[in-house]
């Protein structure tokens, strides 16, 4: 029962199916999760809107509101230019949303709690961000980097920072993602061993002393759901801003 | 949990998972397969069909507001014109009776005036017969005056006054 709270992380071939190069390709635990996320969003929203009503029912609803919160977040944070984006952002949001949702279901495995792949989503975000603001604003896309109203002594510092600060985006990004998934269920998984100790450590009185971190463990769910969505929130948001970024440089 | 247990033995030796460099391939590859599957499928057909769908809504309840406001416009005309029509019959109606009633007060007062006129002339008639009728008596009244005067004198005297003598005399004492 006392198992290793890093063991749910294990990555699992399931079929290997041949070599690129070097490297092995399988499919594993994580690409399963991914297909079904796939085909959970995709398939939710094809049949939330095939009988296509006046008045929603509540699959059509679902589906709706997650549009008008993605819609609304890309407008409000990057304008209406933004809107070309909204099928990346709203593909980004909702991926990562039923990923980290899957997690949350014991036994299930938690795709965004890999570096590889929280690193391939910020990189895919911050070369969007890279090429789009090159392409449509050419040279002044540097401007970025160079904000106006300010002292041209401090010109110097300024522009390292921000240069820093650009750097450390795709950094932040993808370590802030997979540390919170990473953590939350390891904090999970350590109360759920406890339950499990006690009760076999003192026998009857260790089930009653385990209400105490069994309650734990149900307050520690309810955050960890919180937390599942509001970083798959937090993901999109950032990508918006820095959008917003390539669209409007020079702030 | 009891799937773990088996891997444990391999974990244990094997760094963290996911700092495990051999499976980002493997994790790279699908996930590559699998955002652009949902990228693709999303902005291809899922996205515009719940678009569509959000946008069907969104015209239908503008087109409806739009209907009902219109409706509400003509009922507030007809309302607006059926006053107005009230209205006007209302000062019509007030504009003929008082018309009617300055033309009876015309037409009774034009009947007083031709009455009153009728009157006066009868009266002013009846007046000059009066006057030439006293004026006839009067003049009888001199002639009786003289020849009585001029008998009395005769009578008294024995002598026949001069008559213009008499006349003077009569003419003296009537006025």
């Amino acid at each position: 029962m006392a198992a290793d709270p890093i063991a749910q992380f294990q990555i699992k071939k399931i079929v290997t199916l041949g070599h690129i190069g070097p490297y092995e390709i399988a499919l594993t635990n994580s690409a399963v999760f991914m297909i079904a996320a796939v085909v959970v969003i995709v398939g939710g929203i094809l049949a939330a809107t095939r009988g296509q009503t006046l008045i929603p029912g509540r699959f059509q609803s679902i589906a709706e509101i997650t549009y008008e919160f993605v819609a609304g977040t890309v407008r409000s944070t990057a304008g209406n230019e933004g809107m070309k984006f909204f099928p990346l952002v709203f593909s980004l949001f909702t991926f990562i949303l039923v990923l980290n949702m899957f997690g949350m279901i014991p036994g299930f495995f938690t795709v965004m709690s890999h570096i590889a792949i929280t690193g391939a989503l910020a990189a895919l975000v911050i070369l969007t961000v890279i090429i789009y603001g090159l392409y449509k604003n050419g040279f002044k896309f540097f401007k970025l980097f160079w904000p106006s109203g300010v002292p041209l002594f401090v010109m110097p510092l300024i522009v390292v920072i921000e240069i820093l600060s650009f750097l450390s985006r795709p950094l932040s990004l993808s370590v802030r993602l997979f540390a919170n998934m990473l953590a939350g269920h390891i904090t999970l998984k350590v109360f759920a061993s406890f339950i499990g100790l006690l009760a076999t450590a003192l026998g009857v009185a260790g089930w009653a002393v385990g209400i105490l971190p069994f309650g734990m463990l149900i307050a520690l769910t309810a955050l960890e759901l919180l937390v599942a969505f509001l970083q798959a929130y937090v993901f999109t948001i950032l990508t918006c801003l820095y959008l917003n970024d390539a669209i409007h440089p020079g702030h | 949990m009891a799937t773990n247990t088996t891997t444990q033995s391999q974990t244990a030796k094997a760094p963290f998972p996911p700092f495990q460099g051999e499976t980002f391939p493997s994790q790279l590859f699908w996930l590559v397969i699998c955002f652009v599957a949902l990228y693709v499928l999303l902005s291809r057909v899922a996205l515009p069909r719940l678009s569509h769908a959000i946008e069907n809504r969104q015209s239908r309840i503008a087109g409806d507001l739009e209907t009902a406001s219109r409706l509400r416009n003509e009922s507030e005309a007809a309302q607006a014109s059926y006053e107005k029509a009230l209205a006007d019959a209302r000062a019509k109606a007030q504009a003929l009776a008082s018309e009617s009633q300055a033309k009876a007060a015309a037409e009774a007062e034009a009947q007083r005036k031709q009455l009153e006129d009728g009157l006066k002339a009868k009266l002013e008639a009846a007046e000059k017969q009066i006057a030439s009728t006293k004026s006839a008596a009067m003049s009888n009244v001199r002639g009786i005056a003289v020849d009585t005067a001029g008998l009395i004198v005769e009578r008294l005297t024995g002598k026949t006054p001069a008559k213009q003598s008499v006349e003077r005399a009569v003419d003296a004492a009537l006025h």
